[in-house]
């Protein structure tokens, strides 16, 4: 396989942001242009990912496009997933060996809509959809048989929930009403409008456009089955084969980026990954908390990017998760180490 | 030359039957359909299949968020790789080149495509004309948007004005030939084209696309794998563009993306006279006149001069040296996510001699051909009977 690595990336996230997505994408994919001096004619391949339906338009992101200034015309390609995907379309591109940059970006506002009301729309919708269960409530049915397997218990999601600062005792945990029994408020995600641009480069480009590149070693996603029915909502099995496959375990990981928005999901995804005590973004400094659609894959990747520029990590992993229930995720391992 | 990477090749092909409603199946039940006939036409079973690359148009168009979420098990892919691709009106040629990527790169060996569309489930009109803050509805439908533009080809190009008529005519008594089209119309004359009603000035109600249910599918394999099929569509060239819906001097005739591509496209395939040496072409014609300004656009002839080759009859099957749209095209089946897709992988039939009642005799080379958004997303591909030139 041909190395490649993320080299620049740029980011932002608000609870509530007024700016359009074109108006939040300017300045971001302006500043990774700038830290590589790249310009849009010396980038190989554009590729972005997004959701009509966080937008509340049809072809939202052939208006978003405007932010890249697509003038000359630009080999482009844009994924309706999290930008994690993109990032892997670009990957599969450079293995193609016909290109030696790439600019990969995505994005999401949920707080225009009723988030909670239109996750519901992406269930099964002849059978499920029309009941409207919603995102929480959901989660709520996994948290519930996780308990009853004895897979976890309610202190673990405590400590989970404590690790991640959103609680600052045990105590504080379990004075919390439900939210959507048996997760609290302190279990379930809260939100934010954000975006997410990176560039990539190939072995032969990045050492001049990056002090330090964050060498891509493996990456690789996988789909769960969607129906509930036929899922053992325990188990991730396509985080534990996405893990695998990416090499997670072919040497020490010093930071993990997970997209786990639940304190289930954080649990289910240390445990089929295989992670158990390392670092998280929950105990860095950064404070990302809330989880933004389309973007939080892309910005776990660009964080454990970081984590290596930043000489905090030799080898960082981050992961993107999209479906109901960690139904379909990616895993990402970079390093510091070119070979 | 070529495409890059490994050489990959079409062996299957599945289509669904297109119609204005499908009710006989859920959305699982149409993209299973088209998936199940190209395995079977590759000779593979589901778990013969690495990974799933799928495509359409907007979620409104069902009222489906990612709908892909939910049709992993109806497409085989759990535990496997899902990719979902959307790129306007291009999405089903840029589908097929994303699945293409996958296998050129050398990352799977054996790669399912489908790229589909179920206008019933929802209202497109409904689905196009969603409300933004700040944003001016023009809420004239994609031929209120592009009328504007043929006129001012029409204006440019002197052309006689019932070639829109032609076209359309040429592609209903295509369609007669493809079982698998929605409109079959066999009674249709020349003159009822001619007098249907004027829609968007100069578009007529019969020079326009048709809303289809339907799907399409493909299986992409490394040569490994290709060498073991019988007839391959071996893929020489795949390009995509994309450019802006609005800046100064912008060639909304023919656009820049659209030349850019197509020069890429030529040149990966080793094409020099695209006349000469493409022996059959599916463009994305959802409205009539798009067939003569995009065989300028493509360089099939000079500009100016895409008219005269509707009106000599060179893109009718029947005689024409350079048959565009054998199976009816886009304004006989338009299922919008997978109509892109129909065009690459009716290329890929012909070239392979499965087009059945629409076969081009002996065609070695086909253009597959999709564009999207304001004229501004470009996908296309060439396939051809044999391997690429090394």
């Amino acid at each position: 396989m041909r190395k490649v690595a993320i080299v620049a990336a740029a980011s932002r996230q608000e609870t509530k942001m007024l700016d359009t997505e074109v108006e939040m994408m300017i300045p971001l994919i302006s500043e990774v242009k700038d830290k590589t001096g790249l310009d849009q004619t010396d980038i190989g391949f554009t590729c972005s990912g997004s959701s009509d339906f966080l937008a509340g338009q049809a072809f939202s992101f052939v208006m978003t496009l405007d932010a890249v200034g697509p003038v000359p015309p630009i080999s482009e390609s844009h994924v309706e997933m999290d930008g994690a995907w993109a990032l892997y379309e670009a990957w599969v591109k450079f293995q193609m060996g016909v290109i030696d940059t790439a600019l990969v970006y995505s994005y999401g506002k949920p707080s225009p809509g009723s988030l909670q009301d239109v996750l519901s729309t992406q269930l099964d919708p002849y059978y499920v959809a029309p009941l409207w269960p919603d995102a929480h409530a959901v989660a709520g049915l996994q948290a519930r048989s996780l308990l009853e397997q004895g897979v976890v218990t309610a202190e673990l999601l405590a400590d989970c929930a404590l690790r991640t600062g959103t609680v600052d005792s045990r105590e504080e945990y379990f004075s919390q009403p439900m939210l959507s029994d048996p997760l609290r408020e302190a279990d379930c995600p809260t939100y934010a409008d954000g975006g997410v641009a990176v560039i990539l480069a190939s072995e032969e480009k990045a050492e001049e456009l990056c002090e330090k590149p964050a060498w891509i070693t493996g990456i690789d996603h996988r789909i769960d089955a969607h129906q509930f029915g036929v899922r053992d909502l325990t188990t991730v099995p396509s985080a534990r084969i996405a893990a695998q496959k990416a090499g997670v375990h072919d040497g020490p990981i010093d930071v993990a980026e997970l997209h786990a928005a639940y304190t289930t999901h954080d649990f289910l995804l240390r445990k089929e990954m295989g992670l158990p005590e390392i670092p998280t973004h929950s105990q860095r400094s950064y404070p990302i908390k809330a989880d933004t659609l389309m973007a939080s894959g892309l910005l776990r990747i660009a964080e454990a990017a970081r984590g290596i520029w930043e000489g905090e990590a030799n080898r960082s992993l981050a992961h993107a998760t999209a479906g109901p229930l960690l139904q379909q995720n990616l895993v990402c391992v970079l390093s510091g180490e070119r070979n | 030359m070529g495409t890059g990477g490994e050489l990959a090749a079409v062996v299957g092909v599945g289509m669904t039957k297109f119609s204005a409603t499908r009710g006989d199946v859920s959305m699982p039940g149409l993209v299973r359909e088209a998936a199940q006939r190209a395995l079977q036409d590759a000779g593979m079973e589901w778990d013969d299949i690495d990974a799933v690359v799928m495509g359409k148009a907007p979620d409104f168009f069902e009222g489906v968020m990612m709908p892909e979420i939910f049709l992993s098990e109806a497409l085989g892919c759990v535990g496997k790789p899902m990719l979902r691709v959307h790129t306007a009106g291009s999405v089903g040629g840029s589908t097929a080149l994303v699945a293409a990527s996958l296998v050129h790169s050398g990352v799977h060996k054996r790669v399912l495509t489908v790229a589909w569309e179920k206008q019933s489930e929802s209202n497109a009109m409904w689905a196009l004309s969603l409300k933004q803050p700040f944003q001016v509805s023009i809420n004239a439908g994609a031929g209120g948007y592009f009328s504007p533009i043929i006129r001012q080809y029409m204006e440019a190009t002197q052309a006689p004005e019932l070639i829109g008529c032609m076209v359309a005519f040429k592609d209903r008594q295509h369609a007669l030939l493809n079982p698998y089209a929605h409109l079959h119309q066999p009674d249709l004359t020349f003159d009822q084209v001619v007098e249907s009603p004027m829609l968007w000035e100069p578009i007529r109600y019969s020079e326009t696309c048709p809303s289809s249910d339907g799907a399409a599918a493909m299986v992409i394999v490394n040569e490994e794998e290709a060498n073991k099929s019988t007839s391959p569509a071996w893929i020489h060239a795949g390009a995509m563009r994309s450019e802006a819906n609005n800046f100064p001097g912008r060639d909304e005739v023919n656009p820049l993306a659209s030349r850019e591509c197509a020069a890429d496209l030529w040149r990966q395939a080793g094409i020099v006279d695209p006349r000469k040496e493409i022996d059959v072409v599916e463009m994305y014609v959802p409205f009539s006149w798009y067939e003569p300004m995009w065989l300028e656009s493509l360089g099939f002839c000079n500009r100016g001069d895409g008219w005269k080759l509707v009106e000599s009859g060179a893109t009718h099957i029947d005689g024409g040296d350079l048959p565009v749209n054998c199976s009816g095209g886009v304004l006989s089946s338009n299922p919008i996510g997978a109509s892109g897709m129909i065009r690459f992988a009716e290329a890929a039939l012909q070239v392979r001699g499965m087009a059945g009642d629409h076969q081009v005799d002996g065609a070695q080379k086909a253009l597959g051909h999709a564009y999207g958004g304001g004229a501004q997303y470009f996908a296309m591909w060439v396939v051809g009977k044999d391997k690429p030139a090394a």
